[in-house]
């Protein structure tokens, strides 16, 4: 009798394993918290690159307004003419968490995007790109005139 | 009704996607101004574009992104009748997810 419950407590077991780790859900639960940290720039970009240098370039083309009359809704595009784009980044010096967004993209996707940022003040916005283990980065600055960290 | 609203615009095998999500995005430091509480954070962080089921976007996203979030991305490989999914899960483990076939010109 011992046997039947050993063996029914197995396969529960293996059961409850597979529903759990083995079928594949949807890859959930990557997003890296500590980017996403309250804190300086300067801790952001050490907690997201380490010390890597950066190569500064303005083939990274951003189109962002000069002035922001609305800091709640900042239009931003990014577009490159460089090859081999894996990630990009969005950084905003002077928001509480500095990292926006981080895209992860397949080589399919052309460098050719745009999203709204909230900015809380006036400062620069920095774009970084990752291609293989160089980093190339450029920013523009937009002045807020009504910060928008709010809704 | 699903809070994922996608457009899409071929033009030669490239398509223009255009994704607008509803959401409050907020980001946990903004108060209520009536009870003058803290709102909490509410706020998406992943987001991932599917291209006939193979992910080809994964974003990660933070709360300095402006409420009910617009997006545009462009694949440069597509074809009408190809499959684009969205899907979204936020801070508080809600989630949505909404497929688009692409239309010919």
């Amino acid at each position: 009798m011992s046997e039947t419950r050993r063996f029914f407590l197995q396969q529960t077991a293996k059961l409850f394993f597979a529903i759990n780790f083995i079928i594949p859900r949807l890859a959930w639960g990557k997003w890296p918290q500590q980017f996403f940290a309250e804190g300086s720039l300067e801790q952001t970009v050490k907690r997201l690159f380490n010390d890597a240098e950066f190569i500064d370039t303005n083939k990274i083309n951003i189109q962002l307004p000069r002035v922001a009359e609305n800091g709640a809704i900042v239009p931003i595009k990014i577009k490159s003419s460089l090859e081999n784009i894996e990630k990009i980044y969005i950084l905003i010096e002077k928001n509480p968490v500095p990292l926006a967004a981080e895209f992860q993209l397949s080589p399919e996707v052309a460098i050719d995007l745009s999203a709204r940022l909230k900015m809380a003040e006036s400062c620069q916005v920095i774009v970084v790109a990752s291609s293989g283990d160089k980093l190339y980065r450029n920013q523009r600055f937009v002045k807020v005139t009504v910060g928008g960290c709010g809704g | 009704m699903s809070s994922i609203r996608i457009r899409s615009k071929l033009s030669g095998n490239k398509v223009q996607i255009r994704i607008l999500i509803a959401h409050p995005m907020e980001n946990g430091r903004n108060r209520d101004p009536e009870t003058e509480k803290l709102i909490p954070a509410h706020f998406i962080q992943e987001l991932v574009l599917s291209h006939n089921d193979q992910p080809v976007i994964q974003a990660s996203l933070g709360g300095s992104i402006s409420k009910n979030p617009f997006f545009t991305f462009v694949l440069k490989n597509a074809r009408a009748g190809d499959k684009i999914t969205v899907s979204w899960i936020d801070n508080q483990g809600i989630s949505d997810t909404r497929d688009h076939f692409i239309k010919p010109i």
